[in-house]
């Protein structure tokens, strides 16, 4: 599913975000990636999303070699990829609903269509009584939850999840981590940047360690140390 | 999906997003009330200044052309030329290849209209003799009512014993449209500099909008929007600003030609003439509606290209 080939990033300015990462997640995996701040977890979901683009190497995601596509092509390849934020990025003039709708909107689905799966998606995440609602007017909770709705409403391979829990107490933490793990079981492929990992070992899944932009710990694989 | 199959697919969807995004933007303008109508009425002053000037010069423009085609030489007869004289005189002329109708105005009955009309009747009632000569109006035939032959008609009256003074009221109708063509070019020049200050009105307007949604654009951007998609409710907004503009323009026009028409139909009378100030046509209206929709889509895309690619998502 996501394939980097000796892949670095550096910023103008000479800052190294990320450097020769190697790494291969398959699909349906779940995979959560840690390390302490400005290790370059972001750095990665974003060149995954492409957000940015890297400075060096070959990213392919879903079977796409993103070094090469066009600029044009770029929203085709992010409607593919659900990403969920820790500042959720919702829309706050619009509701509950018309934010979860957004990405089939932005496909072109029909309005009955998009009907069906916004409240399929709303009901996953429990929040189905609260399509007419304003985004301020719910929890923090509840926001993180409807960008897990509009990340998974398009029914995307990949979702990509940046601090998906990184201002929730640890009983909320817990049950989106649930609903991650109820995604994966359909056979989303799921990467997940957070620095929380008392939540991540307790999750029992493969674990990706950053330290100043190079892959230093792979669960999956052993310790190694990358030149 | 290729945009392809999805065009082929689903054109009623198509459709219906288009019809949805030109409402919506609709909305969002009428939510704005008072900040969009002080733009669409910047607009349409700007664009009413050019389109009320054109019309009053193509109203001018038929009244010069009437008095063109009318064009007749004025044969003022010597003062000791009699009536009778100037009646055979008339009757001589009448015979003339060149001449259509010949019409004499007897000194005496001119007289007797100039002290009716010009209510100088107790100045004129003291003056011992009638001071107003015998005139013949010479109505030149169809073919010779071109402002040369007139000239040549005129020539050759002037040379007749009885003529005192032969006047072709010529002249300053051509000069008047020598004028009205050099205030045509003003107009489209004035109109090319209006249209452009209406592109940088919208192109302004739009850009300040793209900047309050800059969060908006950023996030539906992530999720996978085309810049199409994020451009067309711009794009309309832009459109709806230019329509509302030439609407009010359009208005604008046409309420200065009501105000205008009492005081020119009193004019026109003065001049023992009825003439009816012409509105606005209906090709102006499309052009000007059609025109200032245009702009104003062409003022939004010019800020749209320009700003919505400086916007990536972070």
């Amino acid at each position: 599913m996501i394939h980097f080939d000796n892949v670095s990033k550096r910023y103008p300015g000479g800052h190294t975000g990320l450097s020769n990462i190697n790494l291969r997640i398959d699909a349906e995996e779940m995979v959560f990636l840690t390390g302490h701040s400005g290790a370059g977890k972001s750095t990665l979901l974003k060149l995954i999303g492409l957000l940015e683009r890297s400075s060096g190497g070959q990213v392919h995601v879903n079977g796409r070699n993103l070094t090469r596509l066009k600029n044009r092509q770029i929203p085709y390849h992010r409607r593919e990829v659900g990403m969920i934020f820790q500042d959720h990025r919702l829309l706050h003039d619009r509701t509950v609903f018309d934010n979860v709708a957004l990405p089939l909107v932005v496909s072109g689905l029909g309005h009955k269509e998009i009907g069906r799966r916004v409240r399929a998606a709303l009901d996953k995440v429990g929040l189905l009584h609260k399509e007419k609602s304003a985004p301020v007017t719910l929890s923090g909770g509840e926001q993180q939850r409807v960008g897990i709705a509009r990340a998974v409403v398009s029914k995307p391979p990949l979702v990509l999840a940046d601090e998906p829990t990184g201002n929730l107490d640890p009983e909320l933490s817990k049950e989106i981590m649930e609903l991650f793990t109820q995604f994966n079981k359909v056979g989303v492929t799921l990467l997940i940047a957070t620095h929380d990992l008392a939540l991540v070992s307790s999750m029992n899944q493969r674990i990706l360690t950053l330290t100043n932009g190079a892959l230093s710990h792979d669960s999956k694989t052993e310790y190694r140390d990358v030149t | 999906m290729s945009l392809k199959s999805r065009l082929f697919s689903m054109p009623g969807i198509w459709l219906q997003r288009h019809a949805q995004v030109a409402l919506s933007s609709l909305g969002r303008l009428v939510g704005n009330r008072l900040s969009s109508l002080m733009t669409c009425a910047v607009i349409g002053i700007a664009l009413a200044l050019p389109v009320g000037l054109h019309v009053m010069l193509s109203n001018l423009n038929t009244i010069s052309g009437g008095w063109e085609s009318g064009a007749s030489i004025s044969l003022f007869l010597d003062q000791s030329i009699s009536s009778e004289k100037a009646r055979s005189l008339a009757e001589t002329l009448r015979q003339h290849t060149r001449i259509e109708t010949v019409e004499l105005i007897n000194r005496q009955t001119a007289l007797e209209e100039f002290q009716r009309l010009s209510g100088y009747a107790d100045a004129l009632q003291a003056l011992d003799s009638n001071p107003l000569p015998n005139l013949l109006v010479i109505q030149p035939k169809a073919e010779y009512t071109t402002a040369e032959t007139a000239e040549q008609l005129a020539q050759e009256l002037r040379l007749l014993p009885e003529a005192d003074i032969v006047q072709l009221d010529l002249q300053w109708v051509r000069r008047l449209q020598a004028i009205t063509v050099i205030a045509q070019r003003a107009v489209v020049v004035l109109a090319a500099l209006l249209s452009m200050a209406v592109l940088l009105i919208v192109g302004n307007t739009i850009r300040l909008e793209i900047q309050n949604r800059r969060t908006e654009i950023e996030i539906t951007k992530l999720i996978g929007a085309t810049n199409a998609f994020i451009r067309r409710p711009f794009l309309y907004t832009g459109f709806w600003y230019g329509l509302f503009g030439g609407l009010i323009a359009w208005f604008l026009v046409a309420l200065s030609l009501i105000l205008l028409s009492g005081p020119i139909a009193k004019l026109a009378q003065l001049y023992q003439s009825s003439f009816d100030l012409s509105s606005l046509d209906p090709i102006t209206v499309l052009v000007l509606l059609s025109g200032s929709a245009l702009l104003g889509l062409t003022g939004s895309w010019l800020a749209v290209g320009r700003h919505l690619s400086a916007i990536e998502p972070s």
